[in-house]
């Protein structure tokens, strides 16, 4: 059964932009959406392995919610992880963590 | 061995016709169970001879080698440091210098040239060198810093030649320091290449470097020093030169020797003698490139070796192709001065017309050569600007088009042949690839850019001189195939930023939801979400800092400083003018200790301290600001910095307060948000101390006020910036340069900097100065309100931040666990500071303790 961390509270959390959260160990990229839904990636950006992604620009490619490394500008989906834009490197794709809200706190699990 | 198989190949020789050959013969033959053995006598990897002259720039020799995946295929050997002393053609074997036995079936000679030297008295003596290989250069080196010490004083050297090669050694031993002087036999330089004009021409360029010519001279003798080396040389005029070092550069022949003692044909000037296939007498053996005499000639040149490696590779398997000699052109390269030539430079056809434009001006030499009629390019001379050269040799022999006086009029006249250059012309004659092959590399491969197109075909990777007319190429293609670059931003936003600046500006919108729900599509992204933050930023409608705007902006303008690497960032307080209290280094000083930054100068005359942690940068800040200083913006897409010289305050020379203008200039555009990063400067007197025309705008003092240029660029493309108005007071020096960045930033393209939007504008640089300086569109106003508004609402970033609370919550490392921070970061010391620490390095996660690490080596 999946254990539930919870990191922070929904009001803690700008729209359209990262936090890093600590669950059980992991360094998470957490992001809430414009209509307020929470999504959670690794931190990790996997082509610079610094620990930056919760620091992208959110936005939509198509209907897909994505974040953008600032590091090199590559661009995955938030939903499932895959890279959409690898800069014409070998694609990586990122760990998705689970994520939702519950009465107003933001809790992910780790995968 | 199957007829089809040429079994067991030894090529003799590993230079780059051997290395083309190598390649061409995996290319052609991917699954082939032949076995190749390169046996070279140079030590290193097969390399790019063509830019030797690289290495005196301080270009390492690893540098040169040539794509060394050939040499991974397990079919091929490399032997390199091996000499071949015999060839024994009855047994079909080589021998080489240590006895290593190579037997063949299939033996290709590609042993090149020597450079030859005129028996004069006195060539081995030590400080005496020829200019043709690696070990020759790294030779010449160590000799000018070692004799320099020993003589205590700057080196004179001499070369002897004044060809390519000679001028190239030449512009090598200034560039060691050496006062140089070029011996040529000719009447002229380059005398195989150019033309009696373009000769003059060319001595006039290459006397103007600090290079002495004396033509019309040979060296006769060499005399030494006390201690033995070489330290004057007499020349055929009866004059005696100085001589610290000395280059040959006279000539090379070709490497004939293992062929003449074997008994294979030779040519009448040597070379080994080849047909059309490129096979020597024996039908065992066949010869490519410099060491190979066609037609009683051999060819000193990279492109027609190439060329008969593609024979041979193509012949081993029963392939069609034979060799046929095209015409060569020649560009000098590394001698810092342009001269090229191709086909009949001296006009030696019957009727051929000659067409010549000498601007002893501009200090240019252009000649073209035509047939009777006109119409047909027979042949160019191009000194001090070889521009046409490129785009004129592919159509040798070829209708010219147009009036050869329109290509070599200054401005305006016949553009350069574009992308609509017939498909069989050879457009990379280094590589051979014609027009066609590359506009096939676009439609059947799929190739979208023009790196793309230089993988796929190898054009323009040798000497890359063909490289604008392959762009042109690509890109027409692109063009015909209905690629078409789009104006669209991204996904979200169809138009350019220029337009939506307009749409967000008439519609007064203030909120990227507002501009996306009127304009676009979607929720953003990393490209069109800078860029509205951008304009709503230089509208006012709101601080860059703004929740709304906080989504929009990239890590760099969230956290107000510049991400580095590893995810820690750079701090870089605004420094005006370059002006600095000793108060505020010693608090830069405290900081940058405290947390283990590291420290240095920046290029525009400010301090940068690295490697802060996110959840650091408020605590470092917060000490800035309490000591009087603000946010440089090295961040942002804005104002960088404005850099100035002392001017008249200190300065004997200085006829403006420059400092002062610095000073004003950086306080009135710090924080202003553009298209792009721009940079000032300001110089107090005509020497131009602050290199303002390398900046977006230059500001130089004169006599009677300020002369004030812009779109001055360094960076990938330097461009120096254009003279806008001349001697303007101090406030109409503010009011220019103030319309000037308000009109960029309303109708510059995204990411474009002032030199491309200034180049790019309509009716150039006199239209710019009627609309600022004239006032003549009316806009003037406008433009005027726009920094007025700025200055009026500026505050400093770090400050509003430091005074949120909401603000500073971006800046914690893990949003549920206060106090700790990124656990990965390593750091170790190089040269007493910290830096990120490469795996395996001894590192400290704490940038103080990593600066005091004990490296081992």
């Amino acid at each position: 059964m999946t254990r539930w961390t919870a990191v922070c509270a929904l009001a803690d959390l700008d729209p359209e932009r990262g936090v890093t959260a600590l669950v059980e160990g992991h360094q998470v990229a957490v992001f809430r959406l414009a209509d307020d839904r929470v999504l959670a990636v690794q931190q990790k950006d996997p082509y610079s392995g610094a620990n930056v992604l919760s620091r992208g620009i959110v936005g939509s490619a198509g209907d897909v919610a994505t974040v953008t490394s600032p590091m090199y500008k590559q661009v995955w989906s938030l939903e499932s992880g895959t890279c959409l834009d690898p800069g014409g490197k070998p694609a990586h794709d990122l760990v998705v963590f689970p994520a939702r809200v519950d009465d107003g706190r933001v809790l992910v699990a780790a995968p | 061995m199957s007829p089809s198989s040429p079994g067991r190949i030894v090529v003799v020789g590993a230079g780059m016709v051997a290395h083309r050959f190598a390649d061409q013969l995996r290319s052609r033959s991917a699954e082939g169970d032949w076995r190749l053995t390169v046996i070279g006598d140079e030590p290193l990897l097969p390399y790019d001879r063509v830019h030797l002259s690289d290495l005196f720039t301080g270009k390492d020799a690893a540098a040169l080698a040539l794509e060394p995946s050939v040499w991974a295929d397990p079919r091929i050997t490399l032997v390199t440091g091996e000499r071949v002393e015999r060839l024994d053609r009855d047994a079909r074997t080589v021998t080489t210098a240590t006895g290593r036995v190579e037997p063949y079936d299939t033996l290709v000679l590609a042993t090149g040239s020597w450079a030859w030297t005129p028996r004069t008295e006195g060539t081995d003596l030590p400080g005496v060198f020829s200019y043709r290989t690696v070990a020759d250069v790294v030779a010449v080196q160590e000799w000018a810093a070692t004799r320099a010490a020993e003589l205590g004083r700057p080196l004179t050297g001499v070369v002897v030649g004044g060809g390519v090669l000679g001028l190239e050694a030449a512009a090598a031993l200034q560039g060691l320091g050496a006062t140089t002087t070029v011996v040529e036999f000719a009447d002229r330089l380059m005398n195989v290449q150019l033309d009696d004009g373009g000769g003059e021409a060319l001595r006039v360029l290459v006397t103007a470097n600090g290079v002495e010519v004396r033509t019309a001279a040979a060296a006769v003798r060499l005399g030494a020093a006390d201690d033995g080396a070489v330290a004057t040389m007499d020349l055929s005029t009866g004059a005696t030169v100085p001589a610290d070092v000395v280059v040959f550069s006279t000539g090379i022949r070709p490497r004939d020797r293992l062929a003449r003692e074997s008994g294979l044909a030779i040519g009448e000037r040597g070379g080994v003698v080849v047909g059309r296939t490129c096979r020597t007498s024996d039908p065992a053996v066949w010869a490519i490139g410099e060491c190979a005499s066609f037609e009683g000639e051999c060819v000193g040149l990279v492109a027609p070796g190439n060329l008969m490696a593609d024979v041979v590779a193509s012949q081993l398997f029963g392939g069609p192709r034979t060799y046929t000699p095209a015409p060569e052109g020649t560009r000098l390269k590394g001698a810092g001065v342009e001269a090229a030539s191709f086909g009949d430079v001296f006009g030696l056809t019957p009727g051929a017309l000659e067409v010549t434009l000498a601007d002893p001006v501009a200090r240019t030499y252009r000649k073209i050569v035509v047939s009777d009629d006109a119409r047909t390019l027979l042949g160019g001379v191009f000194v001090g600007d070889a521009s046409l050269y490129a785009s004129l040799r592919p159509l040798l022999g070829r209708p010219l088009g147009a009036d050869p006086s329109a290509f070599l009029a200054p401005e305006g006249g016949a553009p350069a042949p574009g992308g609509d250059v017939p498909d069989d012309v050879v457009v990379c004659s280094c590589a051979n690839v014609s027009a066609g092959s590359v506009r096939a590399a676009v439609t059947e491969h799929g190739c979208t850019t023009v790196g793309e197109v230089k993988a796929c075909t190898k054009a323009g990777t040798v000497c890359g001189s063909c490289v604008p007319l392959l762009t042109k190429i690509v890109t027409a293609t692109l063009e015909d195939a209905g690629i078409t670059v789009s104006r669209a931003m991204c996904e979200h936003f169809a138009m350019p930023r220029a337009e939506l600046f307009a749409l967000v500006r008439e519609g007064g919108l203030r909120t990227f939801s507002e501009v996306v729900a009127a304009h676009g599509t979607g929720r953003g992204c990393v490209i069109c979400k800078p860029v509205v933050a951008s304009i709503l930023s230089s509208l006012g409608a709101g601080h860059v800092l703004e929740p709304e705007h906080a989504a929009l902006q990239d890590t760099n303008d969230h956290v107000l400083a510049n991400l580095q690497k590893d995810g820690t960032y750079s701090v870089v307080p605004r420094v005006p003018g370059g002006e600095i209290t000793p108060e505020k280094l010693l608090v830069i000083a405290q900081v940058a200790q405290e947390f283990g930054l590291y420290t240095r100068i920046t290029g525009a005359q400010r301090i940068g301290m690295f490697g802060a942690r996110i959840d650091q940068l408020p605590a470092i800040w917060r000490r800035l600001v309490d000591a009087g200083m603000e946010s440089g913006q090295a961040y942002g897409k804005s104002l960088r910095a404005v850099k100035s010289c002392v001017g008249s305050a200190w300065c004997r020379f200085g006829v403006q307060d420059s400092v002062g203008m610095g000073v004003r200039l950086e306080l009135r555009y710090r924080g202003l948000r553009a298209p792009h990063k721009f940079k000032v400067g300001v110089s107090g007197c005509a020497r131009e101390c602050a290199e303002a025309r390398g900046k977006d705008v230059g500001v130089i003092a004169t006599e009677k006020g300020w002369n004030v240029y812009v779109g001055g660029n360094g960076g990938f493309t330097p461009r120096h910036a254009e003279l806008l108005a001349e001697d303007l007071d101090d406030d109409r020096l503010v009011q220019v340069v103030d319309r000037f960045l308000a009109h960029y930033i309303q109708t510059a393209d995204r990411l474009q900097r002032t030199a491309p939007w200034v180049a790019d504008y309509p009716g150039g640089i006199e239209e710019l100065r009627r609309v600022l300086v004239e006032d003549a569109l009316g806009i003037g106003a406008q433009l005027d309100a726009l920094v007025a508004d700025h200055v009026d609402g500026y505050a400093d970033e770090w400050r509003s931040t430091l005074e949120d609370p909401d603000k500073l919550r971006r800046f914690q490392a893990f949003v549920n666990a206060p106090g700790e921070h990124d656990p990965d970061l390593a750091y170790t010391a190089e040269r007493g500071q910290a830096r990120p620490a490469r795996p395996g390095e001894t590192a400290h996660h704490d940038p103080v303790v990593a600066r005091t690490l004990e490296i081992v080596p």
